[in-house]
């Protein structure tokens, strides 16, 4: 692929792809893109005032204190030209009308599940397979506890065999570059 | 509306920017769209309304559209309606790959993997 250059400074104008981070509310969707993102993601999260207190159900992740409002995104290089950004979904139902703008042209998404909540996950999942959007789940492992097995979070979510279910740890940067590999290689797989 | 809300408001709304557009002859780009300053554009930037010109200055170096949209903290969809303005005027340009609104081909998707198993 030939490079193109800046008219003004001759840089080359680098081709951005971007790959979508969702799942339930507090999920770990902001650290997993932390993990790996070459600058500070860009979030605009605000501290939840009593307003949102029953909005977002907030019983099961009494340390949350704060919880992303609008999108969050980070970004990583992956040669001169040719960049990948990371899209995380905002949390809260009311945000869905963003959705179709984050996913257009994207290479994919990683859906991060809580086995505490699967529930929580239900809606994105639904909405990527309407609309034929490639994904993997990443079993998000809160504390290194991993309740359940794949097979079970498979049988609870009803998706076929062919996509991938995998743990993560969204932490760890080698743990969440596994994922992103994993959902490329299925892209590539299903394309 | 009391005092307080009133100094929470915004001075002007969004879209006012524009016109009252919320959309703009091709600015029908992704979030991840790079855009670039032409020779024109910088040449030309005196001329324009102040969030015109801050895109102007700002995509001297290619910059993406969210990119654009969280430093200048206008919102994504006035920018892009600006930027379809600036674009149709040649002051910038828009590049967004081939793929458009469908998914990378497999050559692209090889490259990111790479590019992720090497990171």
């Amino acid at each position: 692929m030939a490079s193109v250059l800046s008219e003004v400074t001759g840089e080359v104008v680098p081709l951005a792809v971007k790959i979508v981070v969702a799942g339930g509310f507090s999920v770990g969707k902001t650290t997993f893109v932390k993990s790996i993102s070459e600058i500070a993601p860009v979030t605009t999260e605000a501290p939840m005032t009593m307003a949102s207190v029953g909005v977002d159900d907030r019983a099961l992740t009494p340390g949350k204190t704060t919880t992303t409002v609008a999108m969050d995104f980070g970004r990583i290089a992956l040669a001169e030209d040719l960049l990948l950004y990371l899209f995380g979904t905002p949390g809260q139902d009311r945000f869905w009308f963003m959705w179709d703008d984050l996913v257009r042209g994207a290479i994919g998404a990683v859906v991060l599940l809580d086995t505490r909540r699967i529930e929580d996950c239900f809606p994105a999942i639904d909405w990527f397979e309407s609309r034929g959007v490639p994904f993997v789940v990443a079993i998000n492992r809160f504390d290194g506890k991993l309740p359940h097995d794949t097979n079970e979070v498979r049988e609870a979510l009803g998706i076929p065999e062919h996509v991938p279910i995998i743990e993560t740890d969204a932490r760890e940067k080698e743990e969440v570059k596994m994922a992103l590999v994993s959902l490329v290689g299925h892209c590539l797989a299903v394309a | 509306m009391s005092e307080e809300y009133a100094d929470e408001a915004p001075l002007v709304r969004p879209y006012a920017l524009t016109g009252g557009r919320t959309r703009a002859i091709g600015s029908d780009f992704p979030i991840e769209a790079v855009i670039e300053t032409t020779l024109a554009g910088r040449a030309g930037k005196g001329e324009l309304a102040h969030e015109s010109k801050a895109i102007v200055e700002l995509c001297v170096s290619p910059t993406t559209l969210i990119e654009i949209s969280s430093k200048l903290t206008v919102p994504i969809g006035v920018v892009r309606v600006l930027i379809g303005d600036l674009a149709e005027g040649g002051q910038v340009r828009v590049h967004h790959g081939e793929q458009g609104s469908s998914r990378p081909d497999v050559s692209l998707l090889e490259r990111v993997l790479d590019g992720i198993r090497a990171l």
